[in-house]
């Protein structure tokens, strides 16, 4: 937990930092090594990391591998709280979390129809899904006027700038030599936000971890039960070996 | 002593001995089966093989109740395993982590018997047995690798079909003829599972049954390389030889002990293991318009990888790969070395056992990495390691200054 909240203050206030100090003489965000640091084990971000998810994604966004029922015992979520804050009219707990826009609908408006996010953090790491979150920016030149640093022209625009704000990426050039002559290259350096979100920027990564989080949990919801599980059949086999090495030694004690 | 006195015994025991030889089969094959008694580390690799093999067989089953096979089916139904069925995450990953395990003891099995001379004379055959095991393993790990149907089980499957497409004249046909269709697809899922699930066990099962068979009648060798049966005592049994059981039950029991519990480490804490035993990419379903990168196998067939990708030319490259596996079959009469153990050798065959081992892991290593600049230079010079091992050995071993080899096997209680 200490770790996560170092972290957490790390990612925070490296980009102040930069936007403090002088343009080209700080070092360039460093958002390739932004760590998700999420604790699946901890139910309470869960929870906000579902209303979240629910909130702002499900719109789009299937986990058709997910039960709400499941859901909502891994949780801890009472079947009233699921009933009236995520069940969709006319679902039953036992179905799958789908979503409720159409493919036809999804390849008209945004190019193709948004994956299914079950296994996104499996897949692509829990690290990557924060990164993706954390990295977009305001870009007139693409149809969603967004863009993203972890993932390039997405065709998923960016919808958490209500909470966020609308960043601006700064970009500078930089010389570099390939195969003996030199080039100019467009590197990132930094973001500066130009219009605040309903959010500060600490409320922001802790809505982005948990939702982060979530989708860890979604991506092997047994992990929890089975790292606790591990922990005993470990000390079982550990005091099993232990028994087994002085019946040998018992045995053993007539070889010379 | 091989008379079945046991069905002149009164009661159950007798009938049952009268029409089963269970209690001399018993004695002869545990009780009065003398094996050496300075067995050391490296001789639990062979039951923990045993073991891995046993764990593979009823994991398998129990996913077998709820794998749906189908080009449609297949990923969402490991999924549901995962998720849905009753400890199926604990299955599924027991028995992909089992895989990787199952190659970790094999591959230590096998050394064990490069270090100690154990293919040589009189147990070239079973040393024979053993490498069409390996080979089987191989073919089954593979198989069993494409059935979740991930991107990187499609991809996989596509570019080692392939290779066959490098034997001249038949090759296009033969690929062809291996997918059942223009591509990897619904029919070679198919057949893959038949033969993942049926066929290549039944084989392997049979191959071990022989393994063990030759097993007994040549003895096991040991760590000084000694035939124990050489030296009896005035009671006919061998000197440095001790019962299997209880002796060495009780030992592997110990071995088996140790082996769970780093395994129940990997499966409950660690069951991807930084993508070594479960690649990120086959957490998405197979997609023929997309293709992972880079393109690996699984650890255990890295360091042929490796070697193939170190060779400009494919259809050599392939060849080399073949060559590589096959190398090891040749081993009893390559080596002409007197003695059996590198404890009795002199520098040269140390000197190229360690430059192998070298090669070995290296080309392991580099073929988890992007075949570019250094990477690909290192995998040449490992590669030729790797070779100069074999083609070298007849002579190394003939050259090589042996120590004298003591009468009686070193044991310290």
């Amino acid at each position: 937990m200490r770790k996560t909240v170092l972290l957490a203050a790390a990612c925070l206030f490296t980009p102040l930092a930069i936007a403090a100090a002088d343009e080209g003489a700080a070092a360039p965000l460093d958002w390739q090594h932004w760590q998700a640091g999420n604790e699946v084990s901890n139910t309470a971000s869960l929870q906000r990391g579902a209303r979240n998810f629910f909130g702002y994604c499900a719109g789009c966004h299937s986990l058709k591998y997910l039960r709400y029922s499941r859901l909502a015992s891994d949780l801890r979520i009472s079947p009233d709280q699921l009933k009236a804050d995520l069940l969709p009219a006319g679902a039953t707990p036992a179905d799958y979390v789908k979503s409720s826009l159409a493919a036809d609908d999804a390849v008209a408006w945004f190019g193709k129809v948004p994956p299914d996010l079950s296994l996104i953090a499996r897949a692509r790491g829990p690290n990557h899904v924060y990164q993706f979150l954390k990295t977009f920016y305001a870009d007139p030149s693409t149809p969603t006027h967004s863009n993203n640093l972890a993932l390039v022209n997405p065709a998923m625009p960016a919808v958490l700038s209500d909470l966020e704000g609308v960043k601006e990426a700064v970009f500078r050039n930089v010389e570099v030599t390939v195969d003996g002559s030199v080039t100019t290259e467009k590197r990132f350096d930094h973001f500066v936000t130009t219009v605040p979100g309903r959010l500060n920027a600490a409320q922001f990564d802790g809505f982005v971890r948990d939702t982060v989080n979530f989708l860890d949990y979604v991506g092997e919801p047994a992990q929890v039960e089975r790292r606790s599980i591990g922990v005993w059949v470990v000390l079982f086999l550990l005091v099993f070996t232990w028994i087994a090495l002085l019946l040998k030694k018992e045995y053993w004690k007539d070889v010379h | 002593m091989a008379s079945n006195d046991a069905q002149f015994r009164p009661g159950f025991w007798g009938w049952l001995n009268k029409r089963l030889p269970v209690e001399s089969f018993i004695r002869e094959q545990l009780l009065e089966y003398y094996a050496p008694k300075n067995f050391n580390v490296w001789y639990f690799f062979g039951s923990l093989a045993l073991l891995a093999l046993v764990l593979q067989l009823f994991t398998g089953i129990f996913l077998t109740m709820f794998y749906k096979v189908g080009d449609t089916t297949a990923f969402d139904s490991v999924e549901f395993i995962r998720r849905e069925v009753s400890y199926g995450w604990l299955i599924q990953y027991l028995h992909s982590v089992g895989a990787s395990a199952f190659f970790v003891v094999v591959y230590l099995h096998m050394y064990r018997a490069l270090m100690y001379g154990s293919y040589k004379t009189p147990r070239e055959l079973l040393w024979l047995f053993g490498m069409f095991i390996y080979l089987a393993l191989m073919a089954e790990a593979f198989m069993g690798y494409v059935l979740p149907w991930g991107n990187m089980s499609y991809w996989a499957a596509t570019v080692i079909i392939n290779l066959f497409s490098t034997i001249p004249v038949i090759g296009p046909g033969l690929v062809e003829w291996i997918r059942g269709d223009y591509g990897v697809a619904d029919a070679t899922l198919n057949r893959f599972f038949s033969l993942h699930v049926v066929a290549i066990p039944l084989v392997l099962l049979l191959l071990v049954a022989l393994h063990l068979v030759a097993l007994r009648q040549v003895g096991s060798n040991n760590p000084d390389g000694i035939e124990i049966k050489d030296r009896r005592g005035s009671d006919g049994k061998p000197l440095d030889g001790i019962p299997f059981h209880p002796y060495y039950t009780v030992k592997d029991i110990v071995g088996v002990g140790v082996f769970l519990a780093l395994f129940a480490i990997v499966v409950f804490f660690v069951p991807t293991f930084g993508g070594l035993f479960m690649e990120e990419a086959n957490f998405e379903p197979a997609n023929p318009l997309s293709t992972p990168e880079p393109i690996a196998p699984s650890w255990y067939f890295t360091p042929y990888y490796a070697i193939l990708r170190a060779v400009p030319n494919q259809r050599l490259g392939a060849l080399l790969l073949l060559l590589a596996v096959l190398a090891f079959f040749f081993l009893p009469w390559l080596d002409r070395s007197p003695v059996k153990s590198v404890r009795y050798r002199g520098w040269l065959f140390r000197l190229f056992l360690a430059e192998f081992t070298l090669s070995f892991l290296g080309l392991m290593y580099l073929g988890l990495k992007p075949p570019t600049g250094m990477y690909v230079v290192a995998a040449r010079v490992f590669s030729i390691g790797y070779f100069a091992f074999f083609l070298l050995m007849p002579w190394y071993t003939r050259r090589d200054q042996v120590k004298p080899v003591p009468e009686r096997v070193s044991f310290h209680a």
